[in-house]
């Protein structure tokens, strides 16, 4: 029943933006907010829905890094690359991560979903730096340790939500 | 603005209606290089190859600067000329070096610039990733790795014809035109015209060639290889020898076919004069009875794709005759192998076409019978021009020869079907006389004849009064489409071709981007037409022999199998629909519509209707409900389909009452299966 929802809520979104062509990019933000990314088959809805060729929202889609066509895992750890936090080790800090989850090359997400990580140019928090963001949340001054610790501090809540739910 | 001057290079140039620097500056008679700036298409000021110092403002590029009073327009300064240099010089070293096997060669505009800049050596490394071709279209080829990103194609598609299948995607150096999500261009929107291929500057886009098949059965000797020419052929071919713009070489045609080896010479314009008395008498007997009308014109094969995706509603009015190209392969293949005594399997039927949606039309499996095509091969005008080349023959100095009867000899009617307005011209030569039952003298209905892409004519016809439309360009064809629906207009009958001015400007033509071109081959078609003997199809004794011998009569079952075909309703994007809840394995499927049509009809509040009903009675696990995008029941929507059943003008109720009814054939089988 979530796919209904999530439906429902890209029809609302459409409306919501009187159908209006030129409120294209709201509407992916909202889109992308729904499902964590943009499915190709809803994107096509979209296009349809405004009254705009699938091609052009094709373009609009890849032409912006914020938006994104493959689906993300549920944490999203983007590393700062931007000059500040490259020159205090961010890619020491990215290799830490990806080992920790076991990612190989041309691999950006766990199998299971559950993480994702991408380098970005520059959160705007050079006082920080090195720094990550964790789906909203900030984390400044880090070392290879303490990305692992996060990790393995997100892994274990997950495992606590689990056997929550499972023990409800 | 009028009466006031610019100065170019010194010279004062009146300003008359000019909207921006670059038509002053070719009004100047200097031709300024530009790959993005076309007088059809909006204006977008990419290329940069325009740029020019104005006294006061600096470097600005002619395309979308305003001219004002007393400018001071400098176009050939040290500067402007090494940064040129450097914008050729940049741009081939991110292309593909292979200019000698490229079908753009000699035409292409890079190479053209390349050479008229006296680029002998790219001081830049190349920087180019190579990507793959894409040879999935029929009609077209896409290769990126040639593609200077001017958006000339994206924006004829989307602009001129309201298709939109290529587009900009992606950013920076990975920038790149492409059908959406990255498809091949065989699975998306696409309906082949090739007026992309047209103005495309260099060798992205082109028509596909199927030069080599041809010769491969032109070699065998044991096929008969038969050719029919297309009208707009005529007046074009002879521009890749030299001969100017709508000059008719038919003569020379045929003289080019035989020496290149072509068993038998036919004309397209003789089953062009079968078209005009099946679609006539169609038109007749629909308008006399007020079944579906407007009649749509159904010749040109990239409109008839065009409304089978984008107008379902409206795919029944067009007219069920096949195209000439196809009533020419369907009559060739039923009567040549008996009347040249060769199995039909070794009768090949070649077309030299202006189009580059022919190739795709060949194709439609509507057109092959018992795995044998009704045409074989299409080559556009470009090819045919390749093989004469390739043989070593002199067009212009070939002695003229005749084509062959009976499928050779055709009235001016014929003809003129090569441009917009051709086709509504000959019906109109018919039906006139056909309606009074007299012969008249005269034949030439001027009214219909001009060069607006949407035109509109009144005519009195025994009594009867009859409205036409004669529009061409798949964007006006929108256009008319859209006011025929909202009731704004109304037509008897619409021919509709998707290039702008008809076959004549086809993208299989001779590459050309000046539109004086095609206005030189409409006049050569319609002077072809005043040269011939007769001017109106029902004249023609081999169609009137034709009829006698093999179809009976207009509109005959015989004509209908051989003449006639039907349409479908597609899809425009290939799997696209949304899936919004599943079941398990042996769940029923529901899939909504959410089309157009069907979404203003209230397809989305029955949708949630619905998945409140699933809810409601715990249906979840049984069904599968998807969003899909139009079950070609525009008419009559919303519609919905459950399991296999279409439900059309549905409501909750109705589509209640549909899973109900399937879900106790499901319930047994699951029981069953227990």
């Amino acid at each position: 029943m979530e796919t209904i929802r999530k439906f429902e809520r890209v029809c609302e979104i459409i409306d919501h933006n009187q159908r209006n062509a030129a409120r294209l990019i709201p509407i992916l933000q909202a889109v992308q907010a729904e499902y964590r990314y943009l499915p190709e088959e809803i994107l096509t809805f979209v296009a349809t829905s405004l009254g705009i060729s699938p091609a052009r929202v094709f373009g609009v889609a890849t032409f912006y890094s914020l938006f994104t066509l493959k689906p993300k895992g549920k944490y999203l750890i983007r590393v700062c690359n931007g000059t500040a936090c490259h020159v205090k080790g961010s890619m020491g800090l990215y290799g830490a991560i990806v080992k920790k989850l076991g990612l190989r090359e041309g691999e950006d997400s766990t199998p299971d979903m559950l993480f994702t990580v991408e380098t970005v140019n520059c959160l705007g928090a050079c006082g920080l730096s090195p720094a990550m963001v964790v789906n909203d949340e900030v984390y400044g001054q880090l070392t290879p340790q303490r990305v692992s610790d996060i990790v393995d501090e997100i892994v274990l809540k997950e495992a606590q939500n689990e056997s929550d739910a499972h023990g409800a | 603005m009028n009466g006031t001057f610019v100065f170019i290079d010194n010279k004062e140039i009146p300003i008359e209606n000019e909207q921006n620097l670059l038509e002053l500056i070719r009004k100047a008679r200097v031709d300024l290089p530009t790959f993005c700036y076309h007088s059809e298409l909006s204006i977008y000021g990419a290329c940069r190859l325009c740029m020019v110092q104005v006294e006061g403002m600096g470097l600005v590029p002619a395309c979308s600067t305003p001219p004002t009073p007393e400018m001071k327009v400098s176009t050939n300064t040290e500067e402007i000329r090494k940064m040129r240099k450097i914008i050729v010089e940049l741009l081939l070293a991110n292309h593909s070096q292979n200019c000698p096997t490229c079908q753009k060669s000699t035409t292409c505009q890079l190479q053209a610039l390349a050479k008229r800049f006296g680029i002998t050596k790219v001081r830049f490394k190349n920087q180019l990733r190579e990507m793959p071709p894409d040879e999935s279209s029929p009609s077209l080829v896409r290769d990126p790795n040639k593609c200077v990103l001017c958006g000339d194609c994206v924006r004829i598609c989307s602009e001129v014809q309201s298709v939109g299948a290529i587009d900009f995607a992606y950013r920076g150096a990975q920038t790149v035109v492409i059908p959406s999500f990255g498809k091949a261009l065989d699975q998306v929107e696409c309906v082949n015209c090739g007026q992309c291929a047209r103005i495309c500057p260099t060798g992205a886009l082109t028509p596909k060639s199927e030069v080599d098949e041809v010769w491969k059965d032109i070699h065998n000797p044991s096929k008969v290889v038969v050719a029919q020419v297309a009208p707009a052929v005529r007046v074009a071919i002879g521009e890749m020898f030299g001969l100017p713009p709508g000059t008719t070489t038919t003569g020379q045609i045929a003289a080019a076919l035989r020496a290149i080896g072509f068993d038998k010479i036919y004309d397209t314009s003789f089953t062009a004069d079968l078209t005009v008395l099946e679609e006539s008498g169609e038109f007749i007997k629909r308008v006399t009875t007020g079944d579906r009308i407007p009649q749509f014109t159904s010749c040109c094969p990239a409109w008839v794709k065009f409304v089978e995706q984008y107008y379902p509603e409206f795919v029944n009015h067009l007219s069920s005759c096949r195209s000439p190209q196809q009533m020419f392969g369907a009559l060739a293949k039923e009567m040549l192998s008996s009347e040249l005594n060769v199995r039909p399997e070794d009768v090949v039927v070649v077309s030299i076409m202006p189009c580059t949606a022919k190739k795709f039309e060949a194709k439609r499996p509507e057109f092959e019978h018992d795995g044998v095509r009704d045409v074989d091969h299409v080559l556009t005008t470009q090819e045919f021009g390749r093989m004469i080349e390739e043989a070593g023959l002199h067009f212009k100095e070939l002695g003229p020869e005749s084509f062959h009867m009976p499928f050779g000899f055709k009235t001016g009617a014929g003809v003129i079907f090569g441009n917009s307005g051709g086709v509504s011209e000959a019906v109109l030569r018919y039906v006139s006389e056909k309606l009074t039952g007299q012969k008249h003298e005269s034949y030439e209905f001027t009214s219909v004849r001009g060069e607006n892409g949407i035109r509109e004519a009144k005519l009195s016809v025994a009594g009867n009064e009859f409205t036409l439309a004669v529009v061409s360009g798949l964007g006006n064809a929108r256009r008319v489409l859209d006011r025929i629906r909202s009731g704004e207009a109304h037509y008897d009958l619409v021919e509709v071709m998707a290039c702008p001015g008809g076959c004549v400007g086809g993208a299989g033509q001779p590459v050309f981007s000046d539109p004086v071109v095609r206005r030189q081959r409409t006049k050569g078609l319609y002077e072809n037409d005043r040269m011939l003997e007769l001017h109106k199809s029902q004249d023609n004794p081999y169609i009137t022999e034709l009829y006698g011998t093999v179809l009976g009569e207009v509109g005959s079952h015989k004509a209908h199998e051989l003449l006639h075909t039907s349409y479908r309703t597609r899809k425009r994007i290939l799997d696209e629909d949304v899936s919004i809840s599943s079941g398990d394995e042996k769940s029923l499927d529901i899939s909504v519509c959410f089309g157009t049509s069907c979404f203003l009809k209230g397809s989305q509040k029955l949708l949630h209707d619905i998945l409140g009903h699933i809810r409601s009675k715990g249906l979840n696990a049984r069904v599968n409900v998807n969003a899909s995008f139009c079950f070609e029941k525009c008419d009559k929507g919303p519609t919905i389909k459950v399991g296999s059943r279409t439900i059309e003008g549905c409501t909750i109720e109705k589509a209640i009452e549909a899973i109900k009814r399937e879900g106790v054939a499901l319930a047994e089988e699951v029981r069953q299966n227990v």
